[in-house]
C-alpha cells in the first residue's frame, strides 16, 4: 500500500485515494492533422516501462479530484516527489546517475 | 487419567480454573492460561496428527507459531470450523473441541500409515509430479484420494456466525514482538511521546521473559516484564496488541497484524463482539524484534513424538507446569540448550544424558549442570531416535562433525524424551517480504536480516543479538532510534541488570551424521509439515536441483503454511554439503506473506454480505420494491429491469410494458444517467474539443445528442448535453460512465487545456430523472405540470423550467425510445412525491411504469446503440453509420478526430453495425454470436461478425437484432448465419439498424 | 440575461424525503443503548452548493467573505458561521453548506459578490446529506472505515477531508472532540447507514433526531 503525497492536499495519503494514469509528460500534439498515422499511434499508444526512475501521471481520485505527476522507481516502489501539473520533476534518471557518480568520486 | 503430565507447582496457569476440551472425542481436562498444545500435553496425548505424505505419527515439536505437526481442526459446529490451528497458538478454552487434520480414519490406527511404511520409497521428492502427471484422465482420481490422504484441515460449509473487521492503524513507531528486545524498545519509544504500536502473537506479553531462568534485577524476568507492560498501558500513545501477528510487511511501511480478538474466549465470538480484526498499520518506522527461533537437530526418526525442541520444552515446563516426559536426553550443539537440563532437574525428572556436539564445552550452565550430576556425552549426538508410536530410546553415538561422521558405535539410552537444539535461526520472515535478502553470518550460523528499502530496524535475536543482557540494550536502542527518526527526543531510561552468561561458540551441526548413507539411514526429517528428508532433498541436488529456490520447489520444504519457520535452515545446510558449497553460496529462500495462515474472515473484514460491495439506489427505489421490479445491477446501481405483473416472466412483462410505450404511456426511472454541470465562458468551446459533432450552435433552451471518442477514435460515451444559459450546460453520460466521463473531462482540462474557463461538477445525485414516454405523454404530463407543452412552444429536443408535481422542473424533450418523450428533473428528495403524482395522474392515460430491459427493447426498435453493449472499444462513429455525428470541420482538433482518420480506421471492409432480421421471425439470435457467411465451410470457420442487442419485439411483432458484420453497410439484403453451440444454425438477413418509425415521426410530434 | 442558469428548485411546500428517509430513522430515536458509544444524526435537507473559483485569486477569496461572512478556507479545513459552513474541497472547490431553503439566496449573494469572475455555484442539495456521529467510540467506527488517520493530532476540530471510506468516498469532518461529520452522497447512504449500524455494533448504536 503506497503513501502518496497529495501536493494539492499538502499531506500524504493512502494508494486507495489514488489511481495512476500511466506515464507522465505526454503532451497533445499541437497539430494533429500534420500527425503521420506512426507519430500518432506513439502518442496515444506507446509508453516507457523503465526499470528505476518512471514519472506518472495521478490523481487525487478520493481526494481533492486534481491530477499530479509522482516520480517513482519502479523496482523499489519508491516515491520520491509528487509534483504539480506544469512542473518539471527535480528527481530523473540523469539526476540520480550524477549523485550516484559524485558520492562514488567523494568515496573513491 | 487425568492431566498425568501437570506439575503441582509453578507455571502460569490458573489451577483454580479447570477447562474441559476434547480432542478426536476424547474429554480431558487443562487449565486457564493452557495452550492447547499444553493441555495434550499435560493429559500425555502423544500423538496429535499424521504427517502429510508418509502419514506417520507425529507429536507436538514445539511450542510456538513455528509448531509443524499440531495443526489442527477447531470447532464443534459446523459453520464454527477452523481448519490450520496450531495447538501452540491456540489458548484452552471451555468446550473446546479439537481434531487432528491428517490421518484417516484415526491418528493412532492410520491405514494410510501402512503405505507409508511400506511406501518409503515409493514417495520420494516429485512424486506427485513423476507419478500423478499420466495418465493426465486420471488425475481427477489421484487427486481425490491424495487430498483426502493428505489434507490440511477443510473449510466450513456453513456461514461463520461471527464477524470480523479492520481497524486503521497509524502510528510512529511499531514494534513486532513483545519479548526482552520489543518490550524495551517499546519503552524507549513510548517515554519519548512517539505513537507506538506494540504487537505480539501469544496470549501474553513477554516472549521469552515468561519462561527464561535468567533473572532481571535479581527478580525473575516475567516480574519485569509485568512492570514494563504496566508502564506501557499507561501511556495515552501506546496501543498494545495481543494476540497479534504481524503477518505482513507490505509496501512504504504499510503491515497487516491479524488479532484474535475472542478466540481464546470460544469458539464462537460473545454477543456484540468482533471475533477477528485485521489491523492495516501504516507506520513510519518498524522495529523488528521478531526473536528466533530454535533449529532442531535432523538425525534418524526425529520425527517420533517424544521428539521435541529443547527450549519448547523448558517453556512447557516453567510457563506452563506440564511435563511432556520423564525420562530426557537431550542433543545439542550450544550452550543455551542447557537450560532445559537445568528447569528439568529442578522439576524433579530425570536427566538420562546430554550429548553436546562440542569437544569440550564449559559454559555456565553446562557447569552448572555437570555440578549437578548430569552426564555429559562430548563430541556426541543423538544419532536415532527409537520408538514408533512414542520415543523409547536414543543411540548417542561419538561423531566427527567436520568430517561429518559417526565414530562409534555408541550406545542406546532409555528414555522417553529426546529434545535437541541446533542452534537459533532469526525470525528474519518480515524483514524478507519485501525483498530484504537475509544474510548468512557464519559466526551466528544464522540468516541475519538483509538490507531492506523500508524505514525499519531491527532488534535482539532476530539480528543475532541472543544474550538476555545485549537483546534488551539493542531493543531500547532501536526504539530510541526509531522514535528519534520521526523527531521524538530520545527517552531516558535504565535497564534491569542481567548476570552475565559465560557462553561458548556454537558448532556448525545440522544434519547428524548416521552410520549408514543418508539415503539409507532412517527417516531423517527436515520439514515436518511437509515431510522432506534429508535423504529428499540430497536426491534433489542428485537430480540437478540447485538453486534454493529449485530445491524448494521440488522437495516442497517451507511451502504452505510452515514457510519453513524450523526446516529451511537445516535444508540448506544440506543441499549445500549434498553440493560442496557453503550456505552463504547456497543462499536462503525468500519468505512471502502471511507469516502463519490468516482465516478468510479476517481477510474479509466487514466487505462481506449486504456490505461487500455499495449498492446505489435512486430516490424513487421504495416504490419500485413496493410495485414487485426485478432488478438489475448497472454497476453499483440498482436499476428496475421490468415489472412483473400476475407471475409474468421477464418476456412477457417486457412485451407488456412495450406495447404500453409504443400504444399509451410509460415511465422510467432514469435518474441513474450521469450529469454534469458545466460553467464558463468556454464551455462551448470545451464541449467542441471533447464531442465528435458541433456545438457552437446550440441555442439556450436547446439538447443536442453527443458522442465520445478516445484519441484512437473510438466511441466512449455518449448522452445529451443540454445548454442552460450562454456559459452553462448540463451533460449526460451513460449509467456506467459518469465517472469515467468527469474523470476524462477533468484530465484534458487539468493537463491539456488549463486555460479554458470552465468547471466540471457531478450532480447526478442532486437531479433524480423520471421519463415519461409514449404517445400519451403530452396529454399526462400536462395534468400535472403548468409548462406549455404546446409542440411549437416546446418542441423535440428543446427543455422548459416549470413546476411538474408541484415541484420546480426542467423538462427535457428527448427520446431514447421514439416515441414523444419527456424526461422530468426534479430535486432528488421530492422525486418520490413527483413520481406518485405522475403515476396517480397517469392512470386514466394507460402508464405503465418499465425498466431497463423494455429501454433496450425500444430503443434498439430504433437503432439507438448503448455504449458498452454495440460497442466494444474498437468501434468509431461511422462504424456506427452515425457520421452525422462527426464535425470533420469543427477548428479544433477534438478528440478523436485525427484516430478516426487513421489508414486502418478507414479501410474498406471495417465491422460495421447493421440491423439483422432472423428468417423465422420467433427465433432470438443469442447476443454475442458470431456470424458467418457460409455455414457449410468448413471448420475454423471465417467469422464476419458478431451479434450485439437482440430481442423480441412485441411492436413489431418479430425477433430482431443488431450486429457489427464486416462491410454490412454494403450487405443490406444480404444473409448471415449464426452458427450455434448445440450445432443448430440461425440464419437472418441483413438490414437497416432502424426497425421502428425509421423516418422518426413519432417522437416529433 | 445571466449566463447562467439558476433558479429556486427546492418547492415552497411539497413531502420531501431525504437520503436516509427509507431508514426511518425517527422511528428508531431512542431504540438503542442508553450508554452506545455512537449516535447518529442525520441532518437532512440542508441546502449544499458546491462553490468553483480560484483560491489563490485574493479578489476571489474577498468576495467570498463579503458574501458570507466567512473566511474562505485553506487546504483542508472547515469553517463556519452561524448556520452555515464553509470547507475547502481542493484548491478550486469549496462546499458550503447552509440552512435549509436559503441554498437559493446564498447563490444569488455569492454571485453577486463574484460578478465577473470566472466561478461556478452548483446546487447539490438533493444530491447529498450531513450525518453527526458523537460519542466515545466515534473514532474507533472511523478508524474501521477510513485509510485516514483520524487521530487529533493529525485530524484536529476543524479539519475536513474527502477520503475513502469503506468501499466508497466521502468527506469527514471533524466539528467538535466526541463530534464527527460525514458528508455522503444520496445514492450511497444506504451503503453507508449499513456499514454503520455494522461497525458500530460493538459500541452501541443509538438515533438522535
Amino acid at each position: 500500500m503506497l503513501n502518496i503525497f497529495c501536493p494539492h492536499c499538502g499531506e500524504t495519503r493512502s494508494e486507495e485515494e489514488f489511481h495512476a494514469h500511466g506515464q507522465a509528460h505526454i503532451v497533445r500534439p499541437e497539430n494533429p492533422a500534420e500527425c503521420s498515422d506512426e507519430e500518432w499511434g506513439d502518442y496515444i499508444f506507446f509508453r516507457d516501462n523503465p526499470r528505476g526512475i518512471h514519472h506518472e501521471l495521478w490523481v487525487h481520485s478520493g481526494g481533492c479530484r486534481k491530477f499530479f505527476n509522482a516520480t517513482r522507481h519502479t523496482v523499489t516502489y519508491e516515491i520520491y516527489e509528487t509534483y504539480k501539473i506544469g512542473e518539471k520533476p527535480s528527481v530523473t534518471e540523469a539526476s540520480v546517475a550524477a549523485a550516484k557518480a559524485s558520492a562514488q568520486g567523494v568515496t573513491a | 487419567m487425568s492431566q498425568v503430565n501437570r506439575l503441582t507447582n509453578g507455571g502460569r496457569i490458573d489451577r483454580s480454573q479447570p477447562l474441559n476440551f476434547s480432542f478426536n472425542g476424547q474429554s480431558y481436562q487443562g487449565f486457564a492460561g493452557d495452550s492447547l498444545a499444553a493441555a495434550l500435553l499435560a493429559n500425555g496425548v502423544d500423538i496429535v496428527g499424521r504427517s502429510f505424505k508418509y502419514s506417520r505419527p507425529r507429536g507436538i515439536v514445539a511450542a510456538g507459531s513455528e509448531e509443524p505437526n499440531a495443526i489442527l481442526q477447531i470447532g464443534s459446529t459446523e459453520e464454527a470450523q477452523i481448519p490450520n490451528v496450531r495447538a501452540t497458538q491456540q489458548a484452552l478454552y471451555s468446550g473446546l473441541v479439537a481434531t487432528s487434520t491428517n490421518g484417516w480414519p484415526s491418528v493412532n490406527t492410520d491405514m494410510m500409515g501402512i503405505l507409508g511404511k511400506v511406501g518409503g520409497k515409493m514417495m520420494p521428492p516429485g512424486f506427485y509430479y513423476k507419478t500423478f502427471m499420466y495418465p493426465q484422465n486420471l488425475w481427477l482420481t489421484y487427486e481425490k484420494y491424495i487430498r483426502k490422504a493428505a489434507g490440511l484441515g477443510r473449510a466450513p460449509t456453513e456461514v461463520d456466525p461471527d464477524s470480523y473487521d479492520y481497524l486503521n492503524q497509524h502510528c510512529d513507531v511499531l514494534v513486532v514482538g513483545a519479548g526482552p528486545a520489543g518490550l524495551a524498545a517499546a519503552l524507549a519509544a513510548g517515554r519519548s511521546g512517539a505513537r507506538v504500536i506494540l504487537a505480539d502473537e501469544q496470549e501474553e506479553f513477554g516472549g521469552s521473559l515468561l519462561d527464561t531462568r535468567e533473572l532481571l534485577d535479581g527478580k525473575p524476568a516475567a516480574e519485569w516484564a509485568a512492570e514494563a507492560l504496566a508502564e506501557l498501558q499507561g501511556m495515552p500513545e501506546v496501543t498494545l496488541l495481543l494476540r497479534a501477528t504481524v503477518n505482513g510487511y507490505h509496501d512504504h511501511n504499510f503491515l497487516t497484524i491479524h488479532q484474535r480478538m475472542t478466540d481464546h474466549i470460544g469458539e464462537v465470538a460473545p454477543m456484540g463482539m468482533v471475533r477477528q480484526r485485521m489491523h492495516r498499520v501504516r507506520a513510519k518506522r518498524v522495529v523488528l524484534a521478531t526473536g528466533a527461533h530454535e533449529r532442531p537437530l535432523v538425525y534418524a526418526n526425529n520425527d517420533v513424538p517424544g521428539n521435541m525442541l529443547a527450549g519448547a520444552v523448558s517453556t512447557y515446563v516453567r510457563r506452563y507446569a506440564v511435563l511432556p516426559g520423564r525420562k530426557l536426553v537431550l542433543s545439542t550443539n550450544n550452550d543455551y540448550a542447557y537450560r532445559v537440563v537445568l528447569d528439568w532437574l529442578d522439576a524433579g525428572q530425570q536427566v538420562v544424558a546430554v550429548a553436546d556436539a562440542r569437544t569440550n564445552p564449559r559454559g555456565t550452565w553446562v557447569e552448572q549442570a555437570r555440578a549437578r550430576g548430569v552426564r555429559i556425552l562430548t563430541g556426541s549426538a543423538v544419532v536415532e531416535a527409537r520408538g514408533s508410536k512414542r520415543v523409547d530410546a536414543a543411540r548417542i553415538c561419538a561423531i566427527d562433525v567436520a568430517k561429518h561422521k559417526v565414530t562409534s558405535s555408541g550406545e542406546v539410552l532409555d528414555c522417553d524424551l529426546i529434545v535437541s537444539s541446533g542452534g537459533y535461526s532469526p525470525v528474519v520472515h518480515l524483514a524478507s517480504h519485501l525483498g530484504g535478502r537475509p544474510t548468512w553470518q557464519a559466526d551466528l550460523l544464522a540468516f541475519v536480516p538483509g538490507e531492506g528499502l523500508q524505514k525499519r530496524v531491527c532488534a535482539g535475536a532476530v539480528k543475532g543479538v541472543f544474550a538476555l543482557g545485549d537483546t534488551l540494550a539493542d531493543g531500547f536502542e532501536a526504539g530510541v532510534m526509531a522514535a528519534a527518526e520521526v523527531g521524538f527526543d530520545a527517552a531516558v531510561g535504565t535497564l534491569p541488570s542481567v548476570e552475565q552468561l559465560n557462553e561458548e561458540a556454537t558448532v556448525a551441526l545440522f544434519q547428524v551424521p548416521h552410520d549408514k548413507s543418508t539415503a539409507r539411514a532412517p527417516k531423517q526429517f527436515v520439514d515436518f509439515q511437509n515431510d522432506v528428508t534429508a535423504a529428499g532433498i540430497e536426491l534433489a541436488t542428485r537430480e540437478g536441483f540447485e538453486s534454493v529456490e529449485h530445491v524448494k520447489r521440488y522437495t516442497a520444504l517451507g511451502f504452505g503454511t510452515d514457510q519453513g519457520k524450523l526446516g529451511n535452515i537445516n535444508g540448506l545446510a544440506i543441499a549445500a554439503r549434498s553440493l560442496g558449497i557453503s550456505i552463504e553460496q547456497m543462499g536462503t529462500t525468500m519468505f512471502r506473506p502471511n507469516y502463519t495462515p490468516v482465516t478468510f474472515g479476517a481477510v474479509a473484514g466487514r466487505h462481506c454480505g449486504a456490505l461487500f460491495e455499495p449498492k446505489r439506489y435512486t430516490a424513487m427505489h421504495a416504490w419500485h420494491v413496493a410495485n414487485g421490479a426485478e432488478f438489475e445491477d448497472v454497476g453499483q446501481w440498482k436499476r428496475p429491469w421490468y415489472f412483473p405483473k400476475n407471475g409474468e416472466d421477464l418476456h412477457a412483462a417486457v412485451a407488456r410494458e412495450c406495447l404500453a410505450v409504443r400504444n399509451a404511456v410509460g415511465i422510467l426511472d432514469a435518474s441513474t444517467l450521469g450529469k454534469i454541470d458545466i460553467q464558463g465562458p468556454d464551455a462551448r468551446e470545451f464541449l467542441n474539443r471533447v464531442y465528435t459533432n458541433a456545438w457552437t450552435k446550440l441555442d439556450v433552451g436547446k439538447a443536442r445528442y453527443g458522442l465520445m471518442c478516445k484519441e484512437d477514435g473510438m466511441v466512449f460515451d455518449d448522452g445529451v448535453t443540454a445548454c442552460l444559459a450562454d456559459n452553462h450546460f448540463l451533460m449526460t453520460t451513460t449509467t456506467g460512465g459518469a465517472a469515467r466521463v468527469l474523470d476524462w473531462l477533468e484530465l484534458y482540462h487539468q493537463t491539456e487545456w488549463p486555460d479554458l474557463k470552465v468547471y466540471f461538477t457531478s450532480v447526478t445525485d442532486h437531479w433524480a430523472t423520471m421519463t415519461l414516454s409514449g404517445p400519451n405523454s403530452r396529454k399526462l404530463l400536462a395534468e400535472v405540470t403548468d409548462i406549455d407543452l404546446d409542440k411549437d412552444a416546446f418542441p423535440f429536443m428543446a427543455w422548459k423550467e416549470g413546476e411538474v408535481g408541484g415541484v420546480p422542473a426542467r423538462v427535457f424533450r428527448i427520446s431514447f425510445t421514439g416515441e414523444l418523450s419527456y424526461e422530468v428533473n426534479v430535486q432528488a428528495d421530492y422525486a418520490m412525491g413527483v413520481w406518485q403524482k405522475i403515476i396517480e395522474a397517469g392512470k386514466k392515460h394507460g402508464l405503465t411504469p418499465y425498466g431497463t430491459e423494455t429501454m433496450h427493447v425500444l430503443r434498439a426498435e430504433k437503432g439507438f446503440i448503448i455504449v458498452g453493449q454495440d460497442t466494444d472499444g474498437s468501434v468509431t462513429p461511422d462504424d456506427l453509420n452515425m457520421s452525422w455525428c462527426v464535425g470533420r470541420n469543427k477548428p479544433f482538433s477534438w478528440i478523436g478526430l485525427r484516430g478516426m482518420n487513421r489508414q486502418d480506421c478507414v479501410r474498406e471492409q471495417r465491422k460495421q453495425l447493421v440491423g439483422l432480421k432472423p428468417v423465422n421471425p420467433q427465433q432470438i439470435l443469442p447476443e454475442g454470436a458470431q456470424l458467418v457467411f457460409d455455414p457449410k465451410q468448413a471448420i475454423p470457420m471465417t467469422m464476419v461478425g458478431h451479434v450485439t442487442s437482440s430481442y423480441m419485439s412485441a411492436a413489431l411483432g418479430y425477433s430482431f437484432a443488431m450486429a457489427m458484420v464486416k462491410g454490412g453497410l454494403q450487405r443490406i439484403g444480404e444473409r448471415v448465419f449464426a452458427p450455434l453451440v448445440d450445432g443448430s444454425v440461425i440464419e437472418a438477413e441483413i438490414v437497416s439498424s432502424v426497425f421502428y418509425d425509421p423516418k422518426g415521426e413519432r417522437q416529433n410530434v | 440575461m445571466s449566463n447562467v442558469n439558476v433558479y429556486q428548485q427546492r418547492p415552497a411546500d411539497a413531502k420531501a424525503e431525504s437520503p436516509l428517509f427509507h431508514a426511518s430513522l425517527h422511528e428508531l430515536v431512542g431504540k438503542g443503548p442508553t450508554d452506545a458509544g455512537v449516535t447518529l444524526t442525520e441532518k437532512k435537507l440542508l441546502g449544499h452548493l458546491t462553490l468553483r473559483g480560484d483560491g489563490k485569486d485574493p479578489a476571489f477569496a474577498e468576495a467570498v467573505h463579503s458574501a458570507l461572512g466567512m473566511e474562505l478556507p485553506g487546504a483542508l479545513s472547515v469553517v463556519s458561521h452561524g448556520g452555515a459552513s464553509l470547507q475547502w474541497l481542493s484548491p478550486d472547490e469549496w462546499l458550503l453548506i447552509v440552512p435549509s431553503g436559503e441554498e437559493l439566496a446564498a447563490e444569488q449573494k455569492l454571485r453577486e459578490a463574484l460578478a465577473g469572475q470566472h466561478i461556478s455555484i452548483i446546487n447539490v442539495s438533493g444530491g447529498q446529506t450531513l450525518l453527526e456521529l458523537r460519542g466515545k467510540n466515534v473514532r474507533e467506527v472511523l478508524m474501521k472505515s477510513t485509510s485516514y488517520d483520524v487521530h487529533p493530532g493529525n485530524f484536529p476540530v476543524g479539519k475536513a477531508v474527502a477520503t475513502h471510506f469503506a468501499k466508497a468516498q466521502l468527506v469527514i469532518r471533524h466539528s467538535a472532540e466526541d463530534t464527527w461529520e460525514l458528508v455522503i452522497r444520496r445514492s450511497f447512504s444506504d451503503y453507508f447507514w449499513l456499514w454503520l449500524q455494522d461497525a458500530s455494533a460493538e459500541y452501541g448504536l443509538s438515533i438522535v433526531e
